[in-house]
């Protein structure tokens, strides 16, 4: 039951990230996006990670993406012919590096022995936080700093001169 | 959990491919260079959380909050940056912003 939940999922995935980069408008490419973190969410949740999953939906779809989409309606980059695609010459080298990374899972997956699913039903919201703020309180400290660095940075950034 | 470690991990390496030739195909377009680490810091954050769900440990879920976090500063600064060049050469290509050429 999992397992194919899994694979639809994996599948929704990954046919919206090829239509995300593979688009010829960048409003298109965000919309594809979002679908498929929504399916990634749900991937998430399914190998035991609710609050990732949870988190997956509010900050990369809601915030990350709508900051994105703001960008791009603020400057007015929704027109086609503003976004110059790339033309078939230049998906070459992507291609390449696309294929010599899949055959290199491939030849991994041909010479490895796979591995055991555990016995594991998730981790709750309980437990996760008990590590987080106990076991990883100063890596929570760093990470408040480094927000508000890229908060004064952006401010510096975006202010009328 | 009968999602074995090494199906996770090959989406998690298919996703991280088509991230890369995102960013590589749609190099003349910040935004879209952009959507490809985007693409790719998900497939990180899945092989985290796959590897939390083998072992039975929180560390990797912890982690992929941590990295959440990051992009978010990540984006945070790229997009001011783009509004910022765009203010100042009217467009997103890569290739306008050639000034420091000697």
């Amino acid at each position: 039951m999992e397992a194919i939940l899994f694979y639809i999922l994996a599948t929704a995935t990954l046919i919206g990230t090829l239509c995300a980069i593979t688009a010829r408008q960048a409003v298109r490419a965000i919309v594809y996006l979002v679908t498929s973190f929504f399916a990634l969410a749900l991937i998430f949740y399914l190998l035991g990670a609710p609050l990732v999953a949870a988190f997956e939906v509010i900050i990369y779809a809601g915030a990350i993406m709508v900051l994105f989409l703001f960008v791009i309606m603020m400057l007015d980059l929704g027109h086609p012919e503003k976004m110059q695609a790339p033309r078939l010459a230049d998906w070459w080298p992507a291609g390449l590096l696309f294929v010599a990374i899949l055959g290199s899972v491939v030849v991994l997956v041909g010479t490895g022995r796979p591995q055991a699913p555990s016995a594991f039903t998730g981790i709750s919201v309980r437990e996760f936080s008990l590590a987080l703020f106990k076991r990883y309180g100063v890596a929570v400290e760093i990470i408040s700093m480094q927000l508000l660095f890229a908060l004064v940075g952006a401010l510096y950034l975006g202010r009328r001169r | 959990m009968s999602i074995p470690l090494q199906h996770v991990l090959i989406l998690a390496s298919i996703l991280f491919a088509m991230g890369l030739a995102c960013v590589v195909a749609w190099r003349a377009n910040v935004i879209m260079m952009l959507i490809g680490i985007e693409i790719m810091l998900n497939a990180v954050m899945l092989v985290f959380v796959g590897g939390s769900a083998q072992w039975g440990m929180a560390d990797g879920q912890i982690f992929s909050l941590m990295l959440m976090a990051l992009t978010s500063a990540e984006v945070s600064l790229a997009l001011a940056m783009v509004v910022y060049l765009h203010r100042r050469k009217k467009s997103v290509n890569t290739d306008d912003f050639d000034s420091m050429k000697g």
